[in-house]
């Protein structure tokens, strides 16, 4: 099977339509199972009481939030590179969901940072690279709303993307950086993590939920783009006949 | 009606090899600074709109001394940022309009050399006049000299980059509708980076640190962006070209 074959939105849009239901599915299944982890199993954390629980939700959208945005600069330089069509809409549909996680994963963190350190917002660097990440997807999709030929917005929005690409390891590193408010990292690959085995699980399965909800977000986003721009073609004039996908 | 150094001349002077990569940042630089020396008047504005809102923040806050001495690094960094980014959509756009840009991107000039002499001469008429006048506006904040040397030092080598960064924004929202303010959300983001470590190379100084930390990160970024900023400027010109 040549893999390529997928590349043309034509022979993209069924398969999107068929794996859809199976992240869809699968995204619903974990979330329950991970929440039920989180609000259900996990012990209480001694320090900083119930309000902790909120991190499985805030750790899972802000590593969802970054991880998008380099998906999205990935399509846009093979947008750019090939000059594909299908990339640069997988491209326009990501920065719509990575908007969304940053914003939970913002918005979480200022709930979580009340109680705990007495304060919703702190101009500390990772807050505040989290939110300029905002301010980069709001650029991207900006950007794209600004211009009326999608091809020349595909292009745009990834020459924008690769630039703003840059910011995401200084978010990363920012914490050893500038070292304020925000504690550590708890989870590392290198070291051995410093919390529960229950809490680390439950925390993972929530990430894996947001992947997969992601990847069917985006997915059913970008049929909607393949129709509104192929809607000329021949393939798409013969959905509407019964007994297609 | 001012007369620009015609496009026949870059035609008829430029290379026909593509060795011609620094006689076209020469070229793009000489001809951007003569057209901005011969609107002196716009400069003018503009390096006052810079000193207006350095002005603003004490009436806005409050003259306090030690305040001033705290903020003013950042308001002063604010200020050039946005100094920069007031004149940034006049970078391409008349070029754009009256059909230059096209043949400087036909030119047997690389583009990105051409673009690179626009980003000089961008940075030589706001940038530049930004830090020799920081040091004046430093005093009405009361920062004194070692602060001040360290955030005019700041200033020299971090201004080069929002000129830098700004380009690729300007390239990218050419001919859009409201171009201004997109501009705005687009370039500010990226700044963000050059302004923490611009700023905080005045706290610093105040705790002893010394400024070789933020100068040297502030440094290792303009190296980046002069090696890349050039590249996506003109990739993106020519997508605003298509």
């Amino acid at each position: 099977m040549n893999f390529f074959r997928y590349s043309s939105p034509s022979t993209f849009y069924p398969l999107a339509g068929k794996l859809i239901p199976w992240f869809g599915w699968s995204a619903l299944l974990l979330a329950i199972v991970g929440l039920w982890i989180g609000f259900g199993l996990a012990p209480t954390d001694f320090q900083q009481g119930e309000a902790y629980r909120i991190i499985f939700i805030h750790v899972a959208t802000a590593w969802m939030s970054m991880f998008i945005y380099v998906v999205m600069a990935f399509w846009s330089a093979l947008s750019l590179g090939f000059n594909t069509r299908l990339s640069g809409m997988m491209a326009q549909a990501l920065a719509p969901t990575g908007a969304l996680m940053t914003f939970i994963a913002l918005w979480t963190g200022a709930l979580w940072g009340r109680p705990t350190w007495g304060t919703y917002w702190a101009w500390d660097a990772r807050m505040t690279s989290e939110l300029i990440l905002l301010f980069l997807y709001f650029g991207v999709i900006a950007l794209r709303n600004a211009i009326d030929d999608d091809r020349r917005a595909d292009r745009a929005c990834g020459v924008l993307a690769l630039v703003g690409v840059v910011n995401i390891p200084i978010i990363y590193f920012s914490v050893q950086w500038w070292n304020t408010l925000h504690q550590g990292s708890s989870v590392s690959m290198v070291a051995a993590p410093k919390m529960a085995t229950i809490m680390l699980a439950g925390m993972l399965v929530m990430a894996i939920a947001v992947w997969f909800y992601s990847i069917m977000a985006a997915l059913m986003r970008v049929r909607c783009i393949i129709l509104e721009r192929e809607r000329g073609a021949a393939w798409t004039g013969q959905l509407t006949q019964p007994g297609t996908i | 009606m001012m007369s620009e150094p015609s496009v026949a001349t870059l035609q008829a002077t430029a290379p026909a090899s593509d060795s011609g990569a620094w006689a076209g940042v020469r070229w793009a630089l000489a001809r951007d600074l003569k057209l901005a020396l011969r609107s002196r008047a716009e400069l003018g504005v503009q390096l006052l709109f810079y000193v207006i809102v350095v002005s603003l923040f004490p009436l806005a806050s409050t003259p306090e001394k030690n305040q001033l001495a705290l903020m003013g690094p950042g308001v002063l960094w604010v200020a050039a940022l946005l100094a920069s980014l007031l004149s940034l959509p006049r970078l391409f756009a008349s070029d754009h309009a009256d059909g230059t840009l096209e043949q400087m991107a036909l030119s047997p000039y690389p583009l990105p050399a051409l673009v690179s002499g626009k980003m000089i001469a961008h940075w030589l008429t706001t940038g530049l006049p930004v830090v020799i006048l920081a040091p004046v506006l430093g005093l009405q904040y009361g920062i004194d000299g070692e602060a001040m040397t360290a955030l005019a030092a700041a200033l020299l080598i971090g201004t080069p980059i929002l000129s830098l960064l700004g380009a690729i924004g300007a390239a990218l929202t050419l001919g859009l509708r409201g171009g201004g303010s997109l501009l705005a959300l687009l370039v500010l983001p990226l700044c963000v980076p050059v302004l923490i470590f611009g700023a905080g190379t005045v706290d610093a100084v105040h705790a002893g640190l010394g400024v070789t930390a933020n100068l040297s990160l502030l440094g290792a970024g303009l190296l980046v962006a002069i090696v890349g900023a050039p590249l996506a400027a003109s990739a993106a010109v020519r997508i605003a070209l298509d």
